[in-house]
């Protein structure tokens, strides 16, 4: 996944002058999960450019770059610290291009790291993807295959519009055949990553990682698992959800943030809205229990969602 | 050095002042009459600030501000129509009727608003700057921001982001003696807001706000130094807001006689004086601009009120581009 991510910064940067990246440790360093290495080397410094511990001054400068017309990629090195730059996020780039009345055209991405499992303790190993989709303006894509990792960067860079692109901190090493050449795929678009008839799973990100091997187990025991991965969490695309659904009449969603107010409200939401008459049985929400994440291997682990939730919340609505 | 400009320049200087002044006096009135919504913060007092420092710009330098910005609007080529189109909520506004008083841009004027969440638009004014760096255009920003502004944690993240990137960008302090009802001595740690730049090693001056020539001077001054490569600047520009914060504010932070104290150093007076005095416009010449500017108002009221409203089916206009 990782080569996947830093091919499509690489290409994009070697198509498009205006394409650069900003960043703590992004040049030198070469990036804290090693994203962008030998882009400084290459790109030089003006491209590559190192910031401060800084997060608002980054997304703000990217931001203001894109204003004159460039393509910035911000990275912010775990959405742990987005909170520090919430309000140019959220309140500005969200916002500048409808507040203006559609003058403000902003093509930047931020590029940032959720999730936990690597003992980092609460505040640094949250997974608040949820909390960035909230808000009307803004994009939120998070790929779970390096194949769509490497589509979605480079539509994500294309855009016009502010992007906030989620990474997940245990998939970088996740292998995965890439097309060759120039390819994009489409920002707000759901995909059926494998094919069932007996229930439907909605997840995205790490999780689709733990839905397959959930799915697999559950193929032993008879049951055809269908998984919808979301890719992107807004626009949110419920056709393939619902689509799936219709036939299934069966579904649990799966995501690794916390379940109140999440991605699994809101997708169950829209199936009782949208679906109402296919559903056979209560929709189930598998999540990260309700603390903040504990440093202890063990207890991280329990607060965790696991394969084998997956597997029981299935056999529940079966 | 000393900048000499053409009569007209001097006249137009005179001219948005007086307009500024004027179309904030009208905007209380419309404010009174329930005809804009939301906050209003009025510019009464400071207009010599934004006049000085906008006079002093080439085409490629952008324009910056916080939420106190129908002067800035004006100041940066927004017609007067526009405005109170937008103050009013029209879908003839310069934000559609998005924005409203805090919201005001004009990209083709270079202008990049009025930000109304305080110190948030300094990152973002040292990404513009970043983008003409990037681009070569000799472009410098002029980002405008109040004393309030100085103590929250974007101010000093963007200034220091600004020298250690080297940025040709201009920090205009507009310390009009207030964040909202706070005074500067009871807000901030040094009440020269100047001295905050000395910690980036950012080269900066505190001037009076109150004379227009002298914001102009030193503004063109820097503008000159940033734009041949010697990074970020910073003025403090010293002025006062005559009316409240906001419409509503009951001022009990300050006494009647501060305010009179600093009308008798009123921008427009100065500016009316050195411009008799020095010869160079007669009395009548001031008063043919005052009718002119009151010809204007009206014009702009009464295209404003007239506009229509946005369209309901144009809500979801401009939420995204793709």
């Amino acid at each position: 996944m990782r080569e996947a991510i830093s091919q499509a910064l690489w290409e994009e940067m070697d198509r498009d002058e205006r394409v650069f990246i900003l960043g703590e440790e992004v040049g030198v360093w070469g990036g804290t999960y090693a994203v962008t290495k030998g882009f400084y080397d290459h790109f030089g410094a003006e491209r590559v450019r190192d910031t401060p511990i800084s997060e608002a001054a980054i997304v703000g400068a990217a931001i203001g770059a894109a204003l004159t017309g460039l393509r910035p990629v911000a990275e912010l090195m775990t959405i742990n610290f987005a909170f520090s730059a919430m309000e140019h996020i959220v309140n500005e780039s969200a916002k500048l291009h409808y507040m203006f009345g559609g003058q403000f055209i902003l093509p930047m991405v931020v590029r940032t790291v959720s999730g936990g499992g690597r003992q980092l303790g609460a505040t640094h190993s949250q997974t608040p993807d949820a909390v960035f989709a909230h808000f009307p303006g803004l994009k939120v894509v998070s790929p779970g295959t390096p194949e769509d990792a490497k589509g979605l960067l480079k539509a994500c860079i294309r855009s016009d519009d502010p992007v906030l692109y989620i990474e997940h901190a245990t998939l970088y090493q996740a292998r995965g055949e890439v097309s060759e050449g120039d390819y994009t795929i489409p920002i707000g678009v759901s995909k059926i990553q494998r094919s069932g008839k007996d229930v439907t799973l909605i997840t995205y990100s790490k999780m689709l990682e733990l839905s397959i091997k959930a799915a697999e187990k559950l193929a032993v025991d008879g049951i055809e698992v269908e998984i919808v991965d979301l890719r992107t969490l807004r626009p949110l695309d419920m056709g393939p959800v619902v689509e799936s659904f219709k036939k299934t009449n069966r579904a649990v969603i799966v995501e690794e943030g916390w379940r109140s107010y999440g991605v699994g409200a809101e997708v169950a939401t829209r199936l009782y809205e949208e679906a109402f008459d296919y559903v056979d049985s209560p929709i189930k929400r598998v999540a990260q229990k309700e603390v903040p994440l504990p440093y202890n291997r063990a207890l991280e682990q329990l607060a965790l969602p696991q394969v084998e939730d997956i597997v029981q919340a299935v056999k529940e609505v079966m | 050095m000393v900048y000499v400009m053409e009569k007209e320049e001097y006249i137009k200087l005179y001219y948005q002042m007086v307009l500024i002044r004027h179309l904030e006096e009208r905007a209380a009135e419309l404010y009174q009459q329930g005809k804009i919504g939301g906050f209003l913060h009025l510019y009464i007092g400071q207009e010599a600030v934004s006049t000085g420092l906008i006079s002093a710009r080439k085409p490629q330098d952008r324009i910056i501000t916080a939420y106190r910005d129908h002067g800035v609007a004006i100041n940066a080529g927004i017609p007067p129509r526009q405005v109170v189109a937008e103050l009013l909520g029209k879908a003839t506004g310069i934000s559609k009727g998005r924005g409203g008083s805090m919201h005001m841009a004009d990209v083709t004027k270079n202008y990049w608003g009025g930000h109304a969440i305080v110190g948030t638009h300094l990152p973002i004014a040292a990404g513009l700057a970043l983008g003409d760096l990037y681009q070569h255009t000799n472009g410098v920003t002029i980002c405008m921001f109040g004393d309030g502004a100085t103590n929250i944690g974007y101010f000093h993240e963007a200034l220091n982001l600004s020298k250690v990137w080297n940025l040709p960008i201009l920090w205009a302090c507009e310390n009009n003696q207030y964040g909202m009802g706070t005074a500067v001595d009871r807000a901030s740690a040094v009440i020269e807001i100047r001295q905050k730049a000395e910690g980036y090693q950012i080269p900066n001056e505190r001037i009076d706000g109150m004379n227009v020539l002298t914001v102009r001077e030193a503004a063109l001054a820097y503008l000159d130094l940033i734009r041949s490569g010697k990074g970020p600047h910073f003025l403090e520009i010293v002025t006062y807001r005559y009316r409240g914060h906001s419409m509503g504010d009951p001022e009990r932070y300050r006494k009647a006689e501060e305010i009179k104290k600093w009308k008798e150093n009123d921008p427009i007076g100065i500016y009316q004086h050195y411009l008799s005095d020095n010869q160079i416009a007669q009395q009548d010449e001031l008063d043919d601009v005052e009718t002119q500017v009151k010809a204007d108002i009206l014009d702009a009221v009464e295209f404003a009120e007239s506009s229509p409203e946005p369209a309901p089916e144009t809500l979801f206009d401009n939420v995204y581009v793709d």
